[in-house]
């Protein structure tokens, strides 16, 4: 389970995040609302350990371990995912040889052996058919001249491959038509367990209809200004932020 | 966090270089300099036919009216060619008859190259001719060729067995006139590979000349011809490496390829010649002369290199598309880290009706080196429906090293259909951060993005090669990104 406390961060020096406090119990959805610039997804780059933030105060535990004291990776493998808002290219590096390189990093992390090359495959098939990639996708290169739904769905079908035990959709809703959006969200709800937790960050609150959160944050300015039931994101959506930002006294 | 990068990015790049071990082999050397005395003497230690001492002579006489080229982006130390020995050897009285006869100490040399001398042990489909120092020492599996009429030997025994063939071909590619290193070649070259393939033969195992530089204060000269007839195809692999030295060594070899119609030859270089230390001491100065003629209608060369090692690189494989419908293809990848420099690329001359020629050259550079594409595609007059397709990437990992790309285009045929292609990109910090999202470590990560950055070309590889070259890519640049 997931344990933010009281967390800032800077990115060129200046503060993004000024004291976010949360907490994530497994089985929960939690979504993650709030204005353009309130911090959304520095708080998912931040979690992840991206190395253009700085930590400058607070903590996160993650299952009992110091999360801000680990690397990316190690993040990674003790199972917090992100499917990212804007997935990178990685031109000649093909689908199958980078899911089957972080796939037996993250088997060795656990002292497992490697996988073997056809039980990798069959995964892989198995795997795709959660957000209905085609067959093809083994052989192109990572995000390559894929469409922007493509590129969200495969961030979901990674997400499958890896079993993670904390899943941060940043924007995952955002360039999707309905139809994709339909599609990654089945994939997501389709992963849900009573083990795992997902943290989903997004704008609106359509794509809340399809995963339905237990909890909905406004994060506004830097800190989480106000909880509630999934009834808050539908508020949110007829009312838009002005009455939070009235709330919080600006 | 910028600490924490350089560190990674040095990490990454420092790989050690593996083959830096130096044999006790005992060698017979000729004292060191350059006259002709000494061009007659390495010529009679070698029991060379006159005419052969002839060329060298004129070649040496040519390469004293020359001057050192100063036009690459290379900044080339004065080398003092008098204080280089020109000729070392393995000690031995007559050549070996048999494995048994070679000093096991050389074996033992080759073996822990993973190159195998013997021919039980050796990769099925794979013939070797090993050259050590100025020699060549052993070539494997030249019975089974020539029952095919292969020819696969040393270049000194192709002197003696076939002088109708070398007098006849050597030089038609590169003459001795060609450049400052190929006069040098040509007055004091040494041994190197000698191939011929017969009509209509395709070569059933790919032929490799493996050279290996381990005297002190010695130079390499080695000289490759290779005579493809109608209808002939080989696949021909090169690979080098030297011992660890602070001292320079320069080598200047001379490849040339002749192919008649139809004929097509595949050449595959990995070049990994001791690259100097982090410091940029030592190292070896590779000045190579390659070239490919397409003499015949319908022929091909094919050239990928794999250059990473050296501590500067002068080279340009070219094409000489005369035939009618010929084709020239130049894949490269060529790594640069630490103070290495690499001025490399290839020229394709389109004389020939419907010729076509395509170039991929992918630069790496990393640490404080210098890497450059430098290329030409010049078509004639006479050349009807040229056709060229050049695409030139370099790759940047870190901000001290540098990245150059000298693209020449001449042509003088109005059908001609010229196109160049050139990008220049850095590993980016969010491709790294999105491996490691993934659970993948950073130095994995940055051998995946290159790797990935290369294939194209590691894909011309034969297969054993081209697992080689890619471990090859990660530990050049060991120690180099974040």
């Amino acid at each position: 389970m997931l344990e933010i406390k009281n967390l800032h961060a800077n990115i060129n020096g200046k503060e993004i995040l000024k004291g976010i406090n949360l907490l994530v119990k497994p089985g929960e959805v939690h979504a993650i609302m709030g204005p353009n610039g309130s911090g959304k997804s520095t708080l998912a780059s931040v979690l992840t350990g991206n190395p253009a933030f700085e930590v400058t105060e607070g903590e996160v535990s993650f299952y009992g371990k110091n999360l801000l004291e680990l690397l990316p990776e190690e993040r990674a493998c003790e199972g917090v995912f992100l499917s990212f808002q804007y997935p990178v290219e990685i031109p000649g590096v093909s689908m199958v040889n980078f899911m089957r390189t972080a796939v037996n990093q993250q088997r060795k992390y656990r002292g497992l052996e490697p996988m073997s090359a056809s039980d990798f495959l069959k995964l892989m098939r198995e795997k795709k058919e959660y957000v209905e990639l085609d067959n093809k996708l083994a052989n192109r290169s990572v995000n390559e001249g894929f469409s922007g739904g493509e590129k969200k769905r495969n961030e979901i079908f990674q997400m499958a491959m890896l079993e993670p035990r904390l899943s941060i959709l940043d924007e995952t809703d955002s360039g999707l038509d309905i139809d994709a959006l339909r599609i990654v969200a089945n994939g997501v709800n389709a992963l849900k367990s009573a083990e795992n937790s997902t943290l989903v960050i997004t704008h609106y609150q359509r794509l809340l209809d399809y995963i339905v959160p237990d909890f909905v944050h406004v994060l506004y300015n830097g800190q989480i200004v106000k909880s509630a039931g999934k009834e808050l994101a539908l508020e949110l959506e007829e009312k838009g932020y002005d009455w939070i930002k009235k709330e919080v006294g600006e | 966090m910028a600490d924490e990068k350089d560190k990674i990015i040095n990490e990454v790049t420092q790989g050690e270089y593996k083959y830096g071990f130096t044999s006790d082999i005992p060698t017979d050397y000729i004292p060191k300099g350059l006259n002709e005395d000494i061009i007659r003497l390495i010529s009679s230690k070698k029991n060379e036919p006159e005419w052969l001492l002839e060329i060298r002579l004129k070649a040496f006489r040519h390469w004293l009216t020359l001057e050192m080229p100063h036009w690459a982006h290379l900044n080339i130390p004065e080398i003092d060619y008098q204080s280089i020995y020109y000729y070392a050897s393995p000690t031995k009285k007559e050549g070996p008859k048999s494995l048994d006869e070679v000093d096991p100490e050389l074996v033992k040399t080759f073996d822990k190259l993973g190159i195998p001398l013997h021919e039980q042990k050796m990769l099925s489909g794979m013939a070797v001719d090993a050259v050590l120092d100025s020699v060549s020492v052993k070539t494997t599996f030249k019975e089974q060729l020539a029952e095919l009429g292969i020819i696969f030997c040393s270049f000194s025994d192709a002197v003696k067995d076939y002088p109708e063939l070398v007098q006849k071909y050597m030089g038609s590619v590169v003459n001795y006139t060609d450049n400052f290193f190929a006069a040098l070649n040509s007055a004091v070259f040494s041994d190197g590979s000698f191939v011929y393939i017969p009509k209509g033969v395709r070569c059933p195992m790919e032929l490799s000349t493996y050279f290996r530089i381990n005297a002190i204060n010695t130079g390499q000269f080695e000289r490759t011809l290779i005579i493809a007839d109608e209808d002939s195809y080989v696949s021909y692999l090169e690979g080098c490496t030297a011992p660890m030295r602070d001292e320079n060594q320069l080598h200047a070899a001379i490849v040339e390829i002749l192919l008649h119609e139809r004929a097509e030859v595949k050449y595959s270089t990995v070049q990994n010649w001791y690259p100097g230390n982090k410091e940029g001491k030592g190292g070896i100065y590779n000045f190579v002369t390659k070239r490919a003629l397409c003499k015949g209608d319908y022929s091909k060369i094919s050239w990928t290199q794999v250059e990473t090692g050296s501590a500067i690189t002068w080279k340009y494989p070219s094409c000489i598309l005369r035939g009618n419908n010929s084709i020239g293809e130049f894949y490269s990848v060529a790594v640069t880290n630490n103070y290495q420099q690499a001025d490399t690329g290839t020229k394709m001359y389109h004389i020939g009706k419907n010729t076509s020629s395509h170039i991929v050259s992918k630069g790496i550079s990393a640490g404080h080196s210098q890497n450059s594409y430098r290329g030409l595609v010049k078509v004639v007059g006479k050349a009807e429906n040229a056709r060229n397709f050049s695409q030139c990437d370099s790759l940047l990992l870190g901000d001290k090293c540098g990245a150059h790309t000298f693209p020449y285009i001449d042509v003088h045929n109005q059908t001609a259909i010229v196109e160049h292609e050139a990008t220049t990109s850095k590993i980016s910090e969010d491709q790294v951060f999105y491996c490691n999202q993934r659970g993948i470590a950073t130095e994995d990560a940055i051998g995946l993005i290159v790797n990935g950055y290369a294939k194209e070309v590691l894909n011309k590889l034969p297969m054993e090669f081209a697992v080689e070259a890619q471990k090859l890519l990660q530990i050049t640049l060991e120690g180099s990104v974040g």
